[in-house]
């Protein structure tokens, strides 16, 4: 019994999200009275090793090659198998970042297993592990267990553990060179690139207030408009309402767009989609407004109002001017 | 070019939803239903290129009877023909399972290029896609945005984190999950839904494909309702005085304005 934590890096830097995954799997390993290594994927990436140093890690092994320099998903799903082939684990976790979204279903199958993918808690019941996660786009939980024969994958969303928590101790650094031929790669990813500079630095911002599918048509952004100018706060959007062309790109919050942290988040008519609350649920107050009271956003308001937005927003205007 | 789009049926997306006496799934009495809405924005996509680039556009769902409606509808909307694999209950099947039976229903289908929504709005596992990909032997690439075809292949636009994009060349035949918002939906026309009637919907059920096993890796214990992990004070009733409650607990409680 062991596990193993599969992180991620870019050009030698850490996504963040790998010491959640860490973490969770000293956690898990603790549980299981087992050992938690680690392993991540790149070419000149040795000194990545050398940034883990202190920190409790059985094996860590640093899968190098030519062909893994930029992502693709069948020389990651190569060298993973290879790795898990050598060095056999019995869970394995990983952060539930883009890039494990688009190689971990194609791994899994490759070895006949199902992963459980974007899972928010874990416990262990009777020696088995009993994973947490979403349906509905967070309407809903499910408790999920694995069956049959490992290795057992799962993908852990962004923000269910937390980095600070991985241990101290020691680590032993392995270097794992996988056999990759240029012909097992069939697709050939090309350079990055972003689509313009953003204007809007909603990180900056101290008052927030955001609009989501709720507000229906594009005229009525200007009520929502009116109440960010009253309260002196950046209008920030959920995705449909960017992807619609009502607000501009820039004005995203959540996995695709910004992430912001102000003293005061304002949403109004947003679900509370997983990929809306990671990049807001850092704010340090929340509100919501919401017709649906089972609406995923009030997990992690501080205050709401269930009702029609084109009620209370007018309403909250008028109440905002008084205050002044 | 031959192009399949995977489509599924589910409950409409502002549905209250409550959870069924078993506990093992929500309660589907009073519920409407409608496509899974990125599987929309992979028909789109895959309409769209055929009116460029000719050919034709196969729809395939897995679903009970009910997800039939759904089917019409992808066919008035342009489809030329569609797999419907019929299960009682296709919350029952893991992706791997539910991908399994996708792959046997293609048969000799052979299709250039398949297409998927990025996730489904129920069970939102996210795999249906680059899990047939690896059945079906086939390349893929996720979250993609723009289809371009070239010489002897394709070149797809995909999204990453934090705003980044990049292109990626493909060969075909391959397999592609459509990013979520990236055009504008169609309705179906008059002729088009008219159209439809006349269209070929083959069926065929989970054990005709070999497929009866619904759980290959994973298992769905039960579903139950989140706990709020936040005591919120809610507002309820009288928008005035609701409002006016949360501008003044703003103001002297959480003082943030």
């Amino acid at each position: 019994m062991s596990i193993l934590a599969v992180m991620e890096q870019r050009g030698g830097v850490w996504n963040r999200m790998s010491f959640e995954t860490l973490a969770a799997a000293q956690q898990l390993a603790a549980e299981l009275n087992t050992t938690a290594s680690a392993a991540v994927l790149g070419q000149g990436i040795e000194a990545l090793a050398a940034e883990l140093a202190g920190k409790q890690i059985e094996k860590f092994y640093l899968v190098e090659h030519e062909l893994l320099k930029e992502y693709t998903p069948d020389a990651y799903t190569l060298a993973l198998r290879q790795l898990l082939a050598q060095a056999a684990h019995d869970y394995v976790l990983l952060p539930h970042t883009y890039q494990v979204r688009d190689f971990l279903p194609k791994l899994a199958t490759a070895l006949g297993t199902v992963a459980v993918s974007d899972v928010v808690a874990h416990r262990v019941e009777a020696g088995a592990v009993v994973l947490v996660r979403q349906l509905f786009q967070g309407k809903v939980n499910s408790d999920v267990r694995f069956i049959g024969a490992g290795p057992h994958f799962a993908s852990l969303q962004a923000g269910a553990y937390r980095a600070d928590q991985v241990r101290q101790g020691s680590l032993a650094v392995e270097k794992f060179i996988p056999a990759i031929a240029a012909g097992d790669v069939r697709t050939r990813p090309l350079e990055r690139f972003r689509e313009s500079a953003r204007a809007v630095d909603l990180s900056a911002a101290e008052l927030i207030v955001a609009v989501g599918r709720g507000i229906k048509e594009a005229e009525n952004i200007a009520l929502i408009q009116e109440l960010a100018s009253v309260m002196g706060a950046e209008l920030a959007a959920s995705r449909p309402i960017c992807d619609a062309g009502w607000l501009p790109m820039e004005r995203q919050v959540g996995s695709s767009g910004q992430t912001v942290g102000p003293k005061l988040y304002v949403a109004i008519g947003i679900s509370g989609a997983i990929q809306h609350l990671v990049g807001m649920k850092g704010s340090r107050t929340i509100v919501a407004i919401n017709k649906d009271p089972n609406a995923p956003i009030f997990e992690v308001a501080d205050y709401g109002i269930v009702g029609d937005l084109f009620q209370v927003v007018p309403e909250l205007i008028e109440a905002f001017r008084k205050a002044k | 070019m031959k192009i399949l789009v995977a489509i599924k049926q589910v409950p409409a997306r502002d549905s209250q939803l409550k959870i069924a006496s078993s506990g093992r799934w929500i309660a589907e009495d009073d519920l409407t239903y409608e496509i899974n809405e990125p599987d929309a924005y992979a028909l789109e996509a895959g309409l769209q290129l055929k009116e460029k680039l000719g050919g034709e556009v196969v729809a395939l769902c897995l679903g009970p009877a009910r997800a039939g409606q759904t089917i019409r509808e992808a066919l008035a909307k342009g489809a030329d023909r569609a797999i419907h694999i019929e299960a009682e209950d296709p919350s029952a099947y893991d992706p791997l399972a539910a991908a399994r039976l996708m792959a046997a229903a293609l048969g000799a289908e052979a299709p250039d290029l398949v297409l998927t929504g990025i996730q489904s709005d129920d069970l939102g596992y996210g795999q249906t896609g680059p899990i047939l990909a690896e059945l079906l032997g086939l390349p893929h690439a996720t979250l993609v945005m723009e289809v371009e075809k070239l010489e002897g292949g394709i070149r797809v636009k995909r999204e990453l984190e934090d705003g980044w994009f990049q292109h990626v060349l493909m060969p075909l035949p391959a397999l592609v999950t459509v990013q979520s918002g990236i055009s504008k939906l169609r309705y179906a026309t008059l002729m088009g839904i008219k159209k439809a009637k006349t269209k070929e919907v083959r069926r065929l059920t989970p054990a005709e494909l070999g497929g009866v096993e619904s759980a290959a890796g994973i298992h769905l214990d039960r579903v139950y309702l989140p706990q709020r992990a936040k005591h919120t004070q809610l507002f309820q009733g009288n928008p005035k005085q609701a409002a006016a409650q949360l501008v003044e607990k703003l103001r002297f409680e959480a003082r943030v304005i």
